[in-house]
């Protein structure tokens, strides 16, 4: 049924799940949330089963009315969200009526939020995935970041029987200043001198900085002498470390399909969502590790929701 | 034919979770056929924990799962299947003909074309429509091909400044390569034609006419066969 009414849509409102897996030989890109602990979280907040979709705010949240009686929690970001005006907590789950006005401010530390509701939000699934990839006009509301006046459903979900709260020492916070680690390669031998510099530097988000990328500014990292500047157009994963002509990398996100470019390294999984956390004007240094530490960082992050999962259902 | 083709695969490291592994350094129909081979090959296996083959022109990117496979797993399937199927013999190849009505309104960049190669339009369109083309690979929009086996006389560098917008259905040139545009994108290639046929349609039971592997041939049809295949693919 009709559950929310949206008044102002924020800056780039999407609905998303973790992403559309089969399709990326036919040139279709992942898509998906950014931030995945902030999406888990969410979606555990409210009761709801994994990769159950949620939407993604960017900079900025929207306003919302509320049409039927469920459980929404906000995480990710630090944006500020007030119930008929009354701010509410983050990282929460927030029991919501009809008529209840919603509004999720602007960020004030990070970059992207995500708005679980109960029930998910009822999107018809396209090419086994709930995710927006706008670009293609997929997915989602239809196909498309939220505008004002769209009406969306969600499913039906009991409601929590005790309200949900994350401790605090594992909501993650979101500083100005990141270091992301990164295994080298996939092209790691196309540059000499540029693997250090990558790894001593310091690299600035710049306004070009979307689902499909993030442009950095900082030391230039050449092509080692004898390489040619570009490889044979390959698919990318999100994380990776692409430089081209101009010599500024780019980490490439969830939305890119083939790149021409090397890429010198990629940013391990367990910190693609602090990617997503950066604006542009943050700094980013980079730091290497093996594919053992990587892993074993995978295991760790799926341990934390199995033990945060846990607090809530013992 | 099979003197490009390296005697072991060189991996790469796609992050934690992506593996390259590279049968070639160049652009070349045999390596690709073995690529799309051992695509094969490993998918009919699909070992736990392979989330995705993505095939290119030379290499194979798997996506995994840490938890339940490791990259030197995915290695060994690789090394043992190398030796035990043969990559090299003759292929089924399905031949997907797309109609294209080029020139005109369709094909801006018929001119460029035209100056570049110092033809005149029957014989651009003559030379554009008569090979099979190898679909190398898909990517960059949904179900763009990356197609070889472009007449040498076409070649014609990219537009010095993309356009912000290219019609679904264009049909383009950009150098070496040709291919088409299956959704409204970005694009700086020479755009020649375009085909009525919907090339990416998500709500359909297969949402892509042709996959990598199979060949392309373009068919040359008027404007008005061009109104009429649309208005039956709108039906």
């Amino acid at each position: 049924m009709d559950a929310i009414k949206i008044i102002a849509p924020g800056g780039y409102s999407t609905i998303q799940d973790r992403g559309r897996f089969e399709f990326q030989n036919m040139g279709v890109p992942l898509s998906g949330v950014l931030d995945h602990f902030a999406f888990d979280a969410a979606n555990i907040l409210v009761g709801n089963p994994d990769n159950t979709p949620v939407m993604e705010l960017t900079v900025m949240g929207p306003s919302i009315e509320i049409h039927k009686r469920m459980d929404i929690a906000l995480t990710g970001a630090k944006m500020g969200i007030t119930v008929n005006t009354m701010p509410v907590a983050q990282w929460r789950s927030i029991r919501v009526n009809p008529g209840d006005m919603i509004s999720i401010g602007q960020v004030q530390a990070g970059c992207r939020a995500y708005l679980a509701v109960s029930g998910g939000f009822d999107v018809p699934q396209v090419m086994g995935s709930f995710s927006t990839y706008a670009g293609a006009n997929i997915g989602g509301f239809k196909g498309r970041p939220i505008r004002a006046k769209d009406v969306l459903k969600t499913g039906d979900a009991p409601l929590l029987k005790t309200e949900r709260v994350l401790p605090q020492k594992d909501i993650p916070i979101h500083p100005t200043h990141v270091t992301l680690r990164a295994i080298l390669g996939p092209q790691d031998d196309y540059f000499d001198s540029g693997i250090h510099t990558l790894f001593t530097s310091e690299y600035m988000v710049t306004a070009k900085a979307d689902r499909m990328g993030y442009r950095l500014m900082g030391e230039t990292i050449p092509i080692r002498d004898g390489k040619p500047k570009s490889i044979i157009s390959e698919p990318s994963i999100p994380g990776s470390i692409q430089v081209p002509a101009d010599e500024q990398p780019i980490i490439l996100l969830v939305e890119q399909t083939v790149g021409g470019y090397a890429k010198i390294a990629t940013i391990i999984s367990s910190d693609l969502g602090r990617v997503a956390q950066t604006t542009p004007g943050d700094m980013i240094r980079f730091e290497k590790i093996d594919l053992e530490t990587a892993h074993s960082l995978i295991y760790e992050e799926k341990n934390k929701l199995k033990r945060i999962q846990k607090y809530f259902i013992p | 034919m099979n003197c490009q083709l390296k005697e072991r695969p060189v991996c790469r490291l796609a992050g934690d979770t992506g593996l390259i592994v590279e049968f070639g350094e160049e652009i070349d129909l045999d390596i690709n056929q073995k690529v799309r081979t051992m695509a094969a090959a490993v998918n009919h296996i699909k070992p736990d924990g392979l989330i995705e083959i993505i095939p290119t022109y030379r290499s194979l990117l798997f996506i995994y799962d840490p938890v339940q496979i490791q990259p030197k797993n995915l290695i060994a399937l690789i090394e043992e299947l190398e030796s035990t199927i043969d990559t090299g013999g003759e292929h089924d190849v399905r031949l997907i003909e797309i109609p294209v009505c080029y020139g005109g309104e369709f094909g801006p960049d018929m001119e460029n074309v035209k100056a570049s190669s110092k033809l005149d339009t029957d014989e651009v369109i003559r030379l554009h429509s008569q090979p099979e083309y190898p679909i190398y690979m898909v990517g960059f929009t949904p179900g763009f091909p990356f197609l070889g086996g472009l007449d040498e006389r076409l070649f014609t560098p990219r537009l010095t400044t993309p356009r912000l917008v290219v019609p679904a259905g264009s049909v383009g040139i950009a150098n070496n390569q040709t291919g088409m545009y299956p959704i409204e994108s970005p694009g700086g290639w020479q755009i020649i034609g375009r085909t009525p046929l919907t090339l990416f349609a998500p709500k359909r039971k297969n949402p892509f006419l042709y996959k990598a592997g199979d060949n392309i041939k373009f068919i040359p049809i008027s404007q008005d066969q061009f109104e009429q295949i649309k208005q039956e693919e709108n039906m």
